[in-house]
C-alpha cells in the first residue's frame, strides 16, 4: 500500500538570470507515497512550482535524481518525457488553461488523442470523468460559457481522463472564491480518498491545504514539516 | 485524422482573421488559375487534334501569299495524308472593334483537316452546296446574335470584290469548337467564291495546311516541302502547327515573363499576409501550446499541429480559388476567343496550383511551428 | 473641431510610435499595396510606352495616304501615276528647292530573328526616297551614313538594332531573298520608325518584285488647317482612289486597341489584387486595433472622443498605404522605366519596339490608388475601435 511513488534525491535546480545564477532548490530530498495527498506550501519564489514541475516531468533538475514509479525521469529525453506525461501524469493549473476553441467534452478528450483508442472509446471515457466531476450537463459548453469553478472541474476531468499515477495541482484554487475553492478541494479530497489518486498540490491557501493528508513547507529551497516563523 | 478537430478548431480560433486570410489566399489562387489559362493560350500551342498538322507560309513573311498550285505539289509528297489551304481575308463587320478572323477555305477539306470543329451534317452539306455560304463559331453567333439564314456583310480592306467593297455571306451553319482547342473564333466562307470575285490575286492562298499520315515524320516532311519550292518565286517556310503558333506568340511578346512577374508580386504579398497570420496565431497561443505539451504532446506533435493548421489554411484558400478559376475560365475563354483563343485551365495547372498552396502552407508555417516546437513549458506557462 | 484634430494627432503619434513593435504586421499593408500599385503601374507604363511610341510619330499637319479600303500600309497599294497626281495638288508644303514635301514609300515585312527569343519576327522594311527624313522631324543618322540611291544598302533604326539579330553596322542582311549591307543607324526621337529598316525605294521595288507600286504617301501640308481643303481637292480627282487621314489619327487608331487591351488587363488584375490587399490591410488593422484595445479605451476613458480615435487609426493605415504606394511606384520606376520590349503591331503585322514609360502621372495615380486602399482597409477597424465600450475593453484585458 504505502509504497513510495515518487522520490527526489539530492535534487538541485538553478536558473541563469542574466549573469546571476539563482539556486532555487538545493540538496532537496522528498518521498511521496502511493495514495498520499501532499500539500506544498511556502512563500512566493520558494521553489514550490519548480518542485512540482520536476515531479511532473515538465522540467529537469540541474543535479540529483527524480524517480517516479521506479523510473529515473530526469534521465529521459524530451520525447520520452512527453510520452511519460501523457501516460502517467495529470496536471491542474491555477488558470485552468482549457483550450477556448473546444467544448468541455473535447477538452477532456484531448489527452486521449495521444493514446491508441477509438473515437467512441474517447467519448465514453471523457463522459465518465465528466460525471465524476459532476459536469455531464455542461459537456457541450465552451470554457467561456462556464464559471471559474466549472472550468477548474473540467481541467480536473482532463487531468484524470488518462487515469494517471500522479495528479499535479498548481494553485488549483488560486483564482476562485472561497466557496468554489472549497467545492474544488472537496472534489480533490474525494478523488484521493475514494479513487486512491496520489495528489501533489501547491497552494498558498491554508484552508485548501487542510484537505491534504500531509503538508510540507518549502522555504528558500528547503523542506520542513513546520511552517517557518 | 483524430487530430483534425483540434487543427480545425485552432484554425478558426479568430474567425475574422482566418476568413480574411482565406480570402487573400482565395484571390491569389484564383488569379493564379486565370493567368495560367491566359498563359496556356499563348504558350501551350495546340491540342491533341492539332498534332500531325504542318503549316506552310511564305518564306519571308507569314503575310505573303502562295500559289494554289503548291497544294497539289505538296499532296504528292510521301507521308502526307491530306492538304488544304486557307487565307487571311481581313475585313470588318460593322465596326473595327468587332475583331474576329475571316478565312476563305475549301469547305470539305478544311473541316476534315480540323476535326475539333463540329457541325451537323445538314449544315455541313449546306456549306458545301451554297456558294455564298458561311459558317461561324457558336460564340461568334451569340456575340452578334446571328441566326441561320442571316446575311452577314463584311467590308473588305485587303480584298475588294468585283461587286464593290462589301462582301455578303449567308449564314448556313454554326460550329462548336472542342473545349481544349485553341482554334480562334472564325467566320469561314468558300474559297471558290472568294477567288472568283476578288479584284486581284486570283490563284493565291494565304497558307497551306498539311496533315501527316505519320506525325513522327513532321521534321522530314516540313524540310521536304521547303526543299521542293527552294529557288522558286514562292519559297516556303513550313513548321508544325505547334511551332508556328509558338513563334507567333513570341512575336506578341514575352507573355510568360509578364505573367510570372505578376504572380511573383501576388505570391510575395500573400506569403507575407499568411505568414503574418500564422505567427500572430502562434504568439497568441503560447500558453495553450505549453498546456498541450504538459498533457504529453511531443515537440514534433506540436510542430505537426501548427504546420497542419497552416497547410490546411492555404489548401482551403488555394483550393477554393483554383476551383473558382476552373468555373470561370470556360466562360472567359468563350468571351475572349476571338482575341485570345485557347484560354484553358489544364488539370496539371490546377495540380501545380495545389502543390504551390501546399508548399506555401509549409513555408509560412515553418517558422512559427519551429518556434512553437521549441517552447519551454515552464517559461511558456510563466507568461500567463 | 480643432481640438478633435489635435487629439487625433496626439493619438496617432502614440500609435505610430509603437509601429516598430508591429513591423511584421504593418509590412503586410505596405508590401501588399506596393504589389498592387506596382502591377498596375507596370501595365500602364507598358500601355503608355506603346502609345507614345506610335502617337509620337504623328504630326497634325502631315497626311498619310493609303489605297481606298486600307487602314494600314500592309494591305495598301498606290501606283506611280497616282503618286504624281497627288504630289501636284495644292496646299502641300515645299522645301527650299520648291519641291513638294511628299514621300511615297514601299513597305514590306521580313523575317528576322529576335535577339531575346531567337525566333523569327516580322521586321518592317521601308523603301524610301530622300524626302522621307524630312517628314520625320527628329530623324538623325547616329552612326555610319545614309544609304546611297540605287544600291542595296540599308539603314536601321536604333530600336531595331537592339531588338533584332544581325543588324549591326557592316553586317549583310538577307531580306526576302535579296542582300542588304547595313551602312548606318538612325534615330527618330524614340518613335515607331526606330523599329524599322530603311532602304532605297526604287531598289526595294525591284528587289521585292513590287513593280512601280508604293504602299503609302506621307506629305506635309502648308498648315494643319489646310487638311479639309486638301481632302476636297483630292476627292475632285476621279483618277485618285485613296484613303487620306491626318498622321496623328492614323497612329492613334493603331495604338488604341492594344494600349486599351493592356490597360484593361492591368486594371482587371490590379482590381483582383487590390481586393486581396484590402483583406490583408483589414487583417493588420483589426489586429492593431485589438492589440491596442486597452490603450484606446484608456484614452477614451481619459476623455478623448470617438472622432480622434477613428481618425488616428485611419491616419495610421493611410500612412502605411502611402508608403506602399510610393514603394510600388518608385520600385517600378527604377526597375522598368526605359526597359525595352517589342510586340506585334496588329495593324501593320510587324514588330514595334517600345520602352516602358513610368510617367509622373502614373506615379501619382499609383499613390491615389494606394491611399484609397488604405482608406478602405482602415475605416472598418477604426469604426470598430471607436464603438467598443470602454468597460468591455478593460474587462477583456
Amino acid at each position: 500500500m504505502n509504497q513510495p511513488i515518487a522520490t527526489l534525491t539530492d535534487v538541485k535546480k538553478s536558473y541563469r538570470n542574466g549573469r546571476h545564477k539563482v539556486d532555487v532548490l538545493s540538496d532537496l530530498n522528498l518521498e511521496v507515497k502511493q495514495g498520499e495527498f501532499l500539500a506544498l506550501m511556502g512563500p512566493s519564489g520558494s521553489g514550490k512550482s519548480t518542485l512540482l514541475n520536476l515531479l511532473g516531468g515538465m522540467d529537469k533538475p540541474t543535479a540529483g535524481a527524480v524517480e517516479v514509479a521506479g523510473k529515473r525521469i530526469d534521465k529521459m529525453n524530451q520525447t520520452q518525457l512527453a510520452g511519460w506525461r501523457a501516460n502517467h501524469i495529470g496536471v491542474v493549473f491555477q488558470f485552468y488553461n482549457l483550450l477556448p476553441v473546444l467544448s468541455a467534452q473535447k477538452n477532456v478528450e484531448l489527452p486521449l488523442l495521444l493514446h491508441k483508442m477509438s473515437a467512441a472509446e474517447r467519448r465514453k471515457r471523457a463522459a465518465t470523468v465528466l460525471e465524476i466531476v459532476d459536469l455531464t450537463d455542461r459537456a457541450g459548453h465552451r470554457p467561456a460559457e462556464l464559471s471559474g469553478g466549472q472550468q477548474q472541474r473540467v481541467a480536473i476531468a482532463r487531468a484524470l481522463v488518462t487515469d494517471p499515477m500522479l495528479l499535479i495541482c498548481d494553485e488549483p484554487t488560486g483564482d476562485l472564491d472561497r466557496s468554489t475553492a472549497d467545492e474544488i478541494m472537496g472534489l480533490l479530497e474525494t478523488l484521493n480518498r475514494e479513487y486512491g489518486k496520489t495528489i501533489i498540490m501547491v497552494t498558498h491557501d491554508p484552508k485548501a491545504a487542510e484537505h491534504a493528508t500531509h503538508i510540507l513547507y518549502l522555504d528558500k529551497g528547503r523542506l520542513s514539516t513546520e511552517a517557518a516563523a | 485524422m483524430k487530430y483534425f478537430a483540434l487543427v480545425w478548431a485552432g484554425l478558426f480560433r479568430k474567425k475574422a482573421r482566418t476568413l480574411l486570410t482565406l480570402a487573400s489566399l482565395f484571390i491569389a489562387f484564383m488569379l493564379f488559375g486565370l493567368l495560367q489559362a491566359v498563359n496556356h493560350a499563348f504558350e501551350s500551342g495546340v491540342s491533341i487534334s492539332g498534332a500531325g498538322r504542318l503549316i506552310t507560309n511564305g518564306r519571308y513573311s507569314i503575310i505573303d501569299n502562295l500559289p494554289i498550285s503548291h497544294v497539289q505539289r505538296i499532296r504528292s509528297l510521301q507521308s502526307v495524308a491530306s492538304v488544304t489551304h486557307a487565307s487571311w481575308f481581313g475585313g470588318t463587320y460593322q465596326d473595327p472593334a468587332n475583331f474576329f478572323a475571316k478565312f476563305p477555305v475549301e469547305p470539305e477539306q478544311y473541316l476534315a483537316m480540323y476535326p475539333e470543329l463540329s457541325l451537323s451534317e445538314a449544315q455541313k452539306q449546306a456549306f458545301i452546296d451554297n456558294r455564298t455560304a458561311t459558317i461561324v463559331s457558336r460564340s461568334l453567333a451569340e456575340r452578334f446574335n446571328w441566326k441561320i439564314g442571316d446575311r452577314i456583310p463584311i467590308v473588305a480592306d485587303i480584298w475588294p470584290g468585283k461587286n464593290g467593297n462589301t462582301w455578303e455571306f449567308e449564314l448556313v451553319g454554326i460550329y462548336d469548337i472542342a473545349k481544349d482547342s485553341n482554334y480562334a473564333d472564325a467566320l469561314l466562307f468558300r474559297y471558290d467564291y472568294f477567288d472568283e470575285n476578288r479584284v486581284f490575286g486570283q490563284g493565291l492562298v494565304g497558307w497551306i495546311i498539311t496533315r501527316l499520315s505519320d506525325p513522327n515524320k513532321s521534321a522530314e516532311v516540313a524540310a521536304a516541302i521547303d526543299q521542293m519550292f527552294l529557288n522558286s518565286n514562292n519559297e516556303t517556310k513550313t513548321a508544325t502547327e505547334q511551332d508556328f503558333l509558338l513563334s507567333f506568340a513570341k512575336q506578341v511578346g514575352n507573355i510568360g515573363l509578364i505573367v510570372t512577374g505578376i504572380l511573383g508580386a501576388v505570391f510575395f504579398t500573400i506569403l507575407l499576409v499568411t505568414g503574418n497570420t500564422m505567427s500572430q496565431t502562434v504568439r497568441e497561443r503560447i500558453p495553450e501550446l505549453a498546456v498541450l505539451k504538459t498533457i504529453g504532446f511531443t515537440n514534433h506533435g506540436i510542430l505537426g499541429l501548427i504546420l497542419s493548421e497552416s497547410v490546411l489554411m492555404t489548401l482551403i484558400g488555394g483550393g477554393l480559388g483554383l476551383l473558382t478559376a476552373m468555373l470561370v475560365v470556360p466562360g472567359a475563354a468563350d468571351a475572349l476567343r476571338s482575341l485570345l483563343p485557347g484560354m484553358f485551365l489544364t488539370y496539371s495547372s490546377v495540380l501545380y496550383g495545389m502543390l504551390l498552396a501546399l508548399f506555401l502552407g509549409v513555408f509560412v508555417g515553418a517558422i512559427p511551428a519551429i518556434k512553437a516546437m521549441r517552447l519551454n513549458i515552464v517559461d511558456a506557462l510563466g507568461e500567463k | 473641431m480643432l481640438a478633435a484634430i489635435k487629439q487625433a494627432l496626439a493619438i496617432a503619434a502614440i500609435n505610430l510610435g509603437s509601429l516598430r513593435n508591429r513591423l511584421g504586421a504593418s509590412s503586410v499593408i505596405v508590401v501588399g499595396i506596393a504589389g498592387v500599385v506596382g502591377v498596375i503601374t507596370a501595365m500602364l507604363a507598358m500601355a503608355e510606352g506603346f502609345q507614345q511610341t506610335l502617337e509620337g510619330a504623328g504630326r497634325t499637319d502631315q497626311v498619310v495616304l493609303l489605297s481606298t479600303g486600307s487602314s494600314d500600309e500592309m494591305s495598301s497599294g498606290i501606283t506611280r501615276d497616282v503618286v504624281d497626281i497627288i504630289t501636284s495638288l495644292p496646299d502641300i508644303a515645299r522645301d527650299a528647292e520648291n519641291t513638294p514635301l511628299a514621300s511615297p514609300e514601299v513597305y514590306v515585312v521580313s523575317n528576322v530573328p529576335k535577339r531575346t527569343t531567337d525566333t523569327d519576327a516580322n521586321m518592317p522594311v521601308r523603301g524610301v526616297t530622300l524626302a522621307a527624313p524630312e517628314l520625320r522631324e527628329d530623324f538623325a543618322i547616329i552612326e555610319g551614313r545614309m544609304f546611297q540611291s540605287g544600291r542595296n544598302e540599308m539603314i536601321v533604326g536604333r530600336s531595331a538594332v537592339e531588338q533584332f539579330k544581325g543588324l549591326d553596322m557592316g553586317s549583310v542582311l538577307s531580306a526576302r531573298g535579296s542582300q542588304w549591307t547595313v551602312v548606318g543607324i538612325f534615330s527618330t526621337g524614340g518613335n515607331v520608325y526606330e523599329s524599322e529598316a530603311w532602304v532605297d525605294a526604287t531598289v526595294a521595288q525591284t528587289a521585292f518584285r513590287r513593280g512601280n507600286v508604293f504602299q503609302s504617301i506621307r506629305l506635309r501640308l502648308e498648315h494643319e488647317d489646310a487638311f479639309d481643303e486638301f481632302i476636297a481637292a483630292l476627292e475632285t480627282d476621279r483618277r485618285v482612289q485613296v484613303n487620306a487621314m491626318r498622321e496623328t489619327d492614323y497612329f492613334t487608331k493603331q495604338s488604341q486597341a492594344l494600349s486599351a487591351t493592356i490597360r484593361g488587363f492591368g486594371f482587371a488584375i490590379g482590381l483582383i489584387m487590390a481586393i486581396g490587399a484590402i483583406f490583408g490591410a483589414l487583417n493588420t488593422m483589426y489586429s492593431a486595433v485589438s492589440a491596442r484595445k486597452v490603450d484606446i479605451a484608456t484614452l477614451r476613458a481619459l476623455g478623448f472622443g470617438s472622432f480622434p480615435v477613428v481618425t488616428s487609426i485611419l491616419l495610421e493605415s493611410l500612412i502605411l498605404a502611402l508608403a506602399g504606394g510610393i514603394l510600388g511606384g518608385l520600385g517600378m520606376y527604377f526597375i522598368l522605366n526605359g526597359y525595352t520590349i517589342s510586340t506585334l503591331n496588329n495593324a501593320t503585322f510587324s514588330q514595334v519596339v517600345f520602352d516602358f514609360m513610368v510617367t509622373p502621372e502614373l506615379l501619382l495615380s499609383g499613390i491615389v490608388i494606394a491611399l484609397l486602399l488604405g482608406l478602405i482597409g482602415g475605416l472598418l477597424p477604426a469604426l470598430r475601435a471607436a464603438r467598443v465600450p470602454i468597460a468591455v475593453a478593460f474587462r477583456d484585458f
